[in-house]
């Protein structure tokens, strides 16, 4: 049987395989399908099922809403809270608003595409970070700031982008752990 | 009635009226970009920016109705300035080798910042990211040309109703192309070109073929002929600025034979050709039906236009068994040149090249469709757009307007008036009903002038039903019938009509589709612009063609019936279900990879 190279995030079925991913998908999609306006509520089920949204699933979306594949792209591609690309188990995210920008947040986010070697909207390839950039995390006074998940992190210094990524990096840091490294 | 005032002239129009149509009322024009008449504005460019007395800020007179009372200046200092900064904000980001550029002199962009005076652009700004896409064999898309005003999203979506094109992204990074900045060929494009009927600018243009002809013109191994479609002579005309609905036949042909085609001959040949099979095709399947009490497809779909063939191949391919077996007039021509034809001169397919001017990008990717060369090699060998032609003439040194007026060459030059109308919508069932009446019955199509007055003009689905009365003996099973028919153009349209069918509330025999609006006189390479006014001149130059022909009807051609003679026997034969039919096959909407 073909493994899924998908990293699904919903509970117990990492080792899904497209055929059974797409079917589940059927049945759920079929509660939207017929709601005026249930494209977008139906694609954020599925990045919720799904971690993220596949390229298959993008299709099967385009089909059964009777919407071409363009279209559903592109309703994917203007909202940033949809991604296409596999989501990491930890997500950083770090503030380019403009007090963590004149701060340094620009040379923080240097460091830690450096540090990861990806790019803004990328997923490493061990899948264990993505990153992403945000406005104001509404922690100005303590800028430059980053989150990894739900963890803020402040008066972030790049050199310190390696330590404060390791807590994550085998994905067992307690939230002690996390809350020393702030 | 609305009372406003624009530019100090007063003038009342109907309530709803935008800013824009009273200003054209009182002979003032606007400049537009994103505006695409007949469809909801959508204000993306603000290069329509007027003033309205009384409002804090300028109103995109596009999508602004007017209101009683109204007081607009449209030309004021700041109105110029707002528009003027559009303009400059869109060359900023554009890459403007307007030298290299394959709308050059035919751009609305240039036109415009040469009305506005601008002479130099004050914000230098960054570039849209270039993506020059030539995956399909119809379009090229050249995305650092694009001014997102997306035109092309809303012929392809509301139309089309394709939706292969549609914004990506956002903001500044916004592209407009297929699905994730993809090629066109990963989608479901149906190659029909009216996107690049409607871009202002040279961002989705024609793939330009013009260099293999004039290649095989010089080559003096080989034997050039062309065909020129029905709806290429009252369109072709305009590249030489003559109005709209001109005709330009006995001009065209000169032109051609002085560029140095060996044959000018007539697709409209293969439109009588077309009638003859189809006709015949249609009263077959009627006969199996009624007689034979047989399980037939119907009702059947009329397959001259390819971008119908491949919208049906992706979107109702349970009803591919309906479309026609015919292939197209263009394909039709093709064989029947390099079998027939290139045997009677004693010129091997090989060396004979056959070039088509077409109104059209998807015959582009019809004469490259792999099943297309029942003469061993490709039928058509390159399919240019009407632009293509005159840019052509041009190169050429022809004056085109001063040339006297040549004739077709025989044998595949000889048409009726039953192919002339062929170009517009409508026409191909009205050429089918005066013949297929008359093998029935007999007698002439009792109608005026062999008009079938139901479906002509631009309605977008049309009706008719014809009762069949006092039938010869052969045909005696359609006495009293009443045969009914359909008409559609414009995929939108196309596809509405072809619901009700399959829901079961359109009972109809017989459907004629055509991809573009108004049908091949509208089509995706014709000249720019396209409206309905346009549309409606180039329809009647297309039916004064039809009727100041002797033989209106397509079985009269003495040509056709020459040809039946020496090679097809008859219609529906052994040797024309080879060169002049053919098959078809579903699509995937997206590539799967
Ligand atoms: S699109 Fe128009 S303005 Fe742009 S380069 Fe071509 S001709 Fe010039
Ligand atoms: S050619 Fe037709 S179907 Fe293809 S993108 Fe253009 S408008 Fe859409
Ligand atoms: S491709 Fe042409 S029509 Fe489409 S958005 Fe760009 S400029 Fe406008
Ligand atoms: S033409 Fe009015 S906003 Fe573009």
């Amino acid at each position: 049987m073909e493994r899924s190279t998908h990293a699904c995030a919903c509970a117990g079925c990492s080792e899904q395989n497209e055929e059974q991913m797409l079917a589940q998908l059927d049945d759920i999609l079929t509660d939207y399908v017929n709601k005026p306006g249930g494209l977008i509520p139906a694609m954020q089920t599925c990045q919720k099922m799904f971690g993220y949204l596949p390229k298959p699933v993008l299709k099967r979306i385009s089909e059964r809403f009777g919407k071409s594949y363009s279209e559903v792209a592109g309703v994917t591609s203007f909202y940033s809270f949809f991604s296409t690309v596999p989501r990491g188990k930890h997500m950083v995210r770090v503030c380019l608003g403009t007090a963590c920008y004149v701060r340094g947040g620009k040379e923080v986010l240097r460091a830690i595409k450096k540090e990861l070697a990806i790019d803004v909207g990328e997923t490493t390839a061990d899948r264990n970070f993505s990153l992403d950039v945000g406005r104001c995390f509404g922690a100005c006074g303590l800028a430059p700031v980053i989150m990894v998940d739900d963890d803020v992190h402040q008066r972030v210094k790049p050199a310190k982008i390696g330590a404060i990524l390791r807590l994550y990096a085998d994905s067992e840091a307690t939230p002690a752990e996390a809350e020393l490294a702030k | 009635m609305v009372h406003v005032t624009i530019n100090n002239e007063a003038i009342t129009v109907p309530a709803g009226t935008t800013i824009l149509e009273a200003a054209k009322q009182v002979g003032v024009k606007i400049p537009t970009l994103c505006h695409l008449e007949g469809q909801t504005p959508i204000g993306a460019c603000r290069v329509c920016l007027v003033e309205v007395e009384g409002a804090r800020t300028l109103s995109a007179s596009c999508a602004t109705p007017v209101a009683e009372g109204m007081v607009i200046q449209t030309h004021s200092r700041r109105a110029r300035a707002a528009r003027k900064m559009a303009v400059e904000l869109l060359l900023s980001e554009h890459d403007g080798e307007c030298q290299t550029c394959n709308r050059n002199q035919d751009c609305e962009l240039q036109t415009l910042a040469n009305e506005m005076s601008i002479q130099f652009v004050r914000y230098p700004g960054a570039r849209a990211r270039p993506i020059l896409d030539q995956s399909t064999p119809g379009l090229v898309r050249d995305n650092s040309k694009c001014i997102k005003c997306r035109r092309c999203v809303t012929v392809c979506n509301s139309i089309q109703a394709v939706g292969a094109l549609f914004p990506q992204g956002r903001g500044f990074d916004t592209v407009i192309g297929p699905a994730f900045t993809l090629d066109l060929d990963e989608v479901a494009c149906v190659q029909c070109g009216q996107c690049a009927a409607v871009c202002p600018v040279g961002a989705i243009s024609e793939r330009d073929h013009t260099a293999g002809v004039w290649a095989a013109l010089d080559d003096p191994q080989k034997y050039v002929v062309v065909q020129t479609a029905p709806a290429i002579r009252a369109a072709l005309g305009e590249c030489f600025d003559n109005e709209p609905g001109t005709l330009v036949t006995g001009k065209m042909v000169t032109a051609l034979r002085r560029m140095g085609f060996n044959r000018v001959f007539d697709t409209n040949f293969a439109a009588d050709l077309t009638i003859m099979e189809e006709g015949t095709e249609l009263l077959t399947r009627l006969k199996r039906a009624l007689v034979g009490k047989e399980e037939v497809a119907l009702p059947m779909f009329t397959s001259c236009s390819p971008g119908w063939i491949k919208f049906a191949e992706y979107y109702h391919p349970d009803f591919l068994e309906n479309l026609s077996t015919c292939k197209s007039p263009q394909q039709m021509f093709g064989a029947v040149a390099k079998t027939y034809y290139a045997s009677k001169i004693g010129v091997r397919p090989e060396d004979m090249v056959v070039v088509s001017i077409m109104p059209c990008t998807a015959k582009k990717f019809e004469c490259q469709r792999p099943e297309m060369n029942d003469s061993g090699v490709f039928d058509v060998d390159f399919a240019l757009t009407t632009r293509e032609l005159g840019k052509m003439i041009q190169e050429a040194g022809i004056d085109f307007n001063s040339l006297p007026d040549g004739k077709m060459d025989s044998i595949l030059g000889m048409s009726s008036g039953a192919a002339d109308i062929f170009a517009n919508t409508g026409g191909v069932m009205e050429a089918a009903l005066r013949t297929a009446y008359e093998i029935v019955t007999g007698r002439e199509l009792p109608l005026e002038n062999l008009h079938v007055k139901p479906l002509a003009g631009l309605e977008g689905i049309k009706l008719a039903a014809l009762r069949i009365e006092d039938t010869l003996p052969a045909w005696e099973f359609l006495d009293g019938v009443e045969l009914k028919v359909a008409v559609a153009h414009g995929l939108g349209n196309a596809n509405r009509l072809i619901h009700a069918i399959k829901d079961g509330r359109q009972e109809v025999h017989f459907v004629e589709i055509m991809t573009c609006p108004g049908g091949c006189i509208g089509g995706g390479g014709q000249p720019r612009f396209t409206n309905d006014e346009v549309r409606q001149k180039r329809i009647q130059a297309i039916y004064a063609e039809d009727e100041g022909k002797q033989l209106r009807k397509s079985h009269e051609n003495v040509e056709i019936q020459k040809v039946y003679e020496e090679f097809f026997g008859q219609p529906l034969s052994e040797r024309s279900h080879h060169l002049l039919h053919t098959h078809y096959k579903q699509r995937e909407l997206t590539k799967k990879k």
